[in-house]
Formats: C-alpha cells, structure tokens, sequence
C-alpha cells in the first residue's frame, strides 16, 4: 500500500505567528486566551477568546490581494506558505497536475458576512463591495493556495463543523493513498471571532465566560480559537527519492457518525472512529503514547471522550498521555484539528507532549493522564487525534514517527 | 407571584414539552417534563424573548447560578424575580 508522509507544516494560531513559536507555546504551557477586541464585543457575554493580536495582513500581503482575502483565507495562505516553504517542494509540470488542496472550515468567510450584514442591515447601506461572495465563499482560501502555489490537482473544502479539518486531511491522505495524488496540502481554517459568531454560539449556553479547562471538574464550557494550520503530506516513495525531511507518517485514518443527536457526542460513536482509525493503521492500542484529544472542556465532550478512550484502550489507558491544547490556542471548529495535529508532531518528532493547562480538580468522569498544566518530555512512536464534531460526525486520525 | 408570569412561563414549558398547560405541576422537575439539555435551552431562551430578561444559565453547569431550575415552581419564583428586579 502506498505510504503518506507529512513533510512540511505552518500555522497562525493565538500562540504563535508560525511552527516554532506556536510548539515553544505549547511546551511552556502557555495561554492564547485572552479579552477578545472588535466592533461590538460589549455586547456580548462570551468576552474572552484564542484571538491572533496584533495581526497586519499588510505586513503578508498587499492591497491587490488584500481585497480578495477574508481573515480566514489569509490565515490559510499564511500556514500553506510556511508548510510548502518547509517541504522544498515547487509544484510544476506532472508534480502540479498531481498535487491539490483540501481544508477544513466551519464558517468560512464568516467576517465578510458579518461586516457586510452590518453595513446593508444596521448601518442602512444599499451597496457592498464588489468582492463580498469570492470573499465569503467556504472554498476561498483552498482556491486562493492553489492559485499561489500552482496547485492543479483534486481541490475543495470540506464542512463538518469541529472535524472539518480533520475531514479535510483524512481526505488527503486517502487522495494519496489511492493513487489519485503525489502531495496534498491540507489542514484547515477559521476565523470566526466576530460579534456574529460568538452571538450565535453564546445562544447555544456551552461557552465558558472564565476559561477553557478540559477534563477538569470545574470545567464551564469551550472558548473559542482562530487561525490556521496546513501541512503537506506526500507519497513516501516520492518524498524519500528527493531526500525530503520527513516529519511524521500518517498511518490511518477513520470516520464515523453518532446518527443520534444534533449537539450531543456519544461514546459508541467516538468508540468507533478510534477503532477504526488503529485497525486502519495496524496499530495495536499498547502502540499509542499519546492522544490529542478533542476536548473542548463542555460537561458533555470530556465525559463521553473519556469513556470512549476507557472503551477502546481497556487498561492500557493508564500508559497513554492524553491532552486537549484548547486549553491554550481555544478551540478553532473547522481549524482546530490542523493546529491539533501540531502538538501530535511535536510528540513525535521531539517528544514534546503538551499539556491541558487551567487544571484545577480531579474528574472522576475524566481519569485520564490528561498531562496537567505542565509539559511532559518522552517519546512515543504513535499518536492519534480525535474530532467529534456537533452532528455526531467523528474523524480520528493517526500518525507514526519515521 | 404575578398571575401572568406564571401563565406565560406555563404556555411557554407546556409547547416546549409538548404537553397541555393543565398536565403541567409545578413541583414537577426538568425530567419529569421530559425536557432534554437542548430543550430546556430553547425554554428558557423562549422566556428571556417573552419577558425581556436575561437568564443565567450555562448548560454545562445548571446549577452553578443562582437561578434555581429543580422545578417548574422554581423556574416561575426565579423569573418572577427577574421580571421584578427589571421594572425596579
């Protein structure tokens, strides 16, 4: 079977502006969340937020570009530009027809549509810019990556809410895998700090006004991340033939859906796509040294996920570091999996297992090695990262060290 | 207790539980109604629009505020309050 390896990986995310700063974060423990700034924000009752501060697109792009560039495209472009730069990978000839984009988001152009329906709505406006729909369209930044970079193989976007990115790089791998691609640039986006998306989510009552503090028993609900993380996976034999560096290899991937309920998460489902993802891998559970948990910090996903994991690994749970870095960078919904799979390579690579930081007290629901405020240093040579997504739509990924 | 605050909060309970206002007791608890997490968001969400209020309530924590939810007499008393505490 043809083999897939990553390659190259960037990011922009609440911790860091790129690779480097965003896992020296994670292995201080750092928090991205903070008071979130934009129009409106007072009227919100969700204040805080892993928002990227003090981001100029001037200094990355220019005006020309600009215009066509939602925040979320923009944080994409950032991440895939740091990955290819990475990979030494130039993407011309065969190489270009072969090779393709797919990311994940949840709500795309979401600050287009909110500036946009505030001008025609509130502020009375009868004309918006020409660029509201190239702008706002969920497929914007995998068209503009693949524009920049010559990208002219199998291209889209995939939309299942906090698995999106998850989706989108699973999708990737078996591009690869089947023979359809040479190198996929996938990973994910979102960008969906504005007074509209946090509106929406608040009305839904699980946001934590406080902190993000997974598997915590004072835990009071999810905060909310932005940013992007994309990563360029390879076929092995292609990769090795030029002298690629190799970060990790993705050994499996796995997806299932709950068909329960629309917002809760249930443990048969999660049970199943972790199954699935080790049989797809060959990986025994014993194999696994760290999980990177979805862990959104909601009374709901920390139990269920525990118990799946409990379901899955029997008594081999106890050996196995498992951690939610929401607690640091928020959570991303369609990004957040791509900025997952960094503290994933991490692990591998360096082994470097970040933490779940704002621990405060015991769960009796969630005991787990959840590796507690603080950054552990071992090796593991296999890690897998779980996406439950609102819908009941689970996406587990797997990767080796190489 | 208002008279019409209770009767609103009944129609609003009774819709979202799909039962007739006369099946409603009001030492009946958020179970016995058969509400569901995301229905009693969708209640309560129906009572802040019908009286202009703002409940505190995290789903994730129920009874971390102070607004008590054990039973449908409950919910009325809390409501009645923040109904009152708004015209002073």
């Amino acid at each position: 079977m043809v083999r897939v390896v990553i390659t190259g990986q960037g990011t922009i995310n609440a911790l860091g502006s790129d690779v480097a700063s965003t896992v020296d974060a994670m292995e201080r423990g750092q928090s991205g969340i903070s008071l979130m700034d934009f129009p409106n924000v007072d009227r919100l009752n969700v204040k805080i937020g892993g928002q990227i501060k003090d981001f100029d697109p001037k200094v990355y792009f220019d005006r020309q570009k600009i215009t066509f560039y939602d925040r979320f495209t923009q944080f994409a472009l950032i991440a895939a530009k740091e990955a290819i730069l990475q990979s030494g990978l130039v993407f011309e000839g065969e190489l270009s027809q072969y090779s393709g984009v797919i990311f994940g988001t949840a709500g795309g152009g979401l600050q287009t549509q909110d500036e946009n329906y505030r001008a025609v709505y509130e502020e009375g406006k009868n004309r918006v810019h020409p660029f509201v729909v190239p702008r706002l369209m969920n497929n914007a930044a995998v068209s503009h990556v693949s524009m920049s970079n010559n990208l002219k193989g199998p291209s889209f976007t995939v939309s299942t809410a906090c698995a999106s990115s998850n989706h989108a790089m699973g999708q990737a791998f078996h591009l690869i895998r089947s023979g359809a691609a040479k190198v996929m640039i996938a990973g994910g986006s979102e960008s969906m700090l504005c007074f509209g998306g946090i509106k929406a989510w608040e009305g839904l009552r699980v946001m934590s006004q406080d902190g993000c503090r997974p598997f915590c028993a004072t835990r009071n609900g999810m905060v909310q991340g932005e940013g992007a993380a994309v990563f360029v996976f390879e076929e092995f034999e292609h990769a090795r033939a030029r002298g690629a560096n190799i970060l990790a290899e993705i050994s499996g991937f796995a997806m299932s859906s709950d068909a329960g309920d629309i917002v809760m998460p249930s443990v048969g489902g999660a049970r199943r796509a972790i199954l699935a993802a080790l049989n797809d891998a060959k990986l025994n559970p014993e194999d696994i040294g760290y999980i990177n948990a979805h862990g959104t910090g909601t009374a709901a996903n920390d139990k269920t996920e525990t118990a799946a994991i409990k379901e899955v690994f029997k008594n081999y749970e106890k050996n196995i570091m498992v951690s939610s870095t929401k607690s640091m960078h928020g959570h991303l919904i369609g990004g957040t999996g791509a900025v997952e799979l960094l503290a994933c390579i991490a692990a591998l690579k360096d082994g470097i297992i970040a933490p779940t930081i704002g621990y405060q007290k015991h769960d009796p629901n969630c005991d787990l090695d959840i590796v507690p405020n603080q950054a552990r240093q071992k090796k593991v040579n296999a890690v897998i990262s779980n996406a439950f997504a609102f819908g009941g739509l689970n996406a587990v990924i797997a990767l080796k060290s190489i | 207790m208002s008279v019409s605050v209770k009767d609103k909060v009944l129609i609003i309970i009774a819709e979202q539980a799909m039962l007739e206002t006369s099946e409603i007791k009001l030492n009946m608890s958020v179970e016995d109604l058969g509400l569901d997490s995301l229905g009693l968001v969708e209640a309560i969400f129906s009572i802040e629009e019908t009286f202009s209020v703002n409940v505190p309530f995290n789903a994730n924590d129920p009874t971390a505020s102070d607004f008590d939810i054990s039973s449908v007499g409950a919910i009325i008393k809390a409501i009645d309050k923040l109904v009152m505490e708004k015209s002073n």
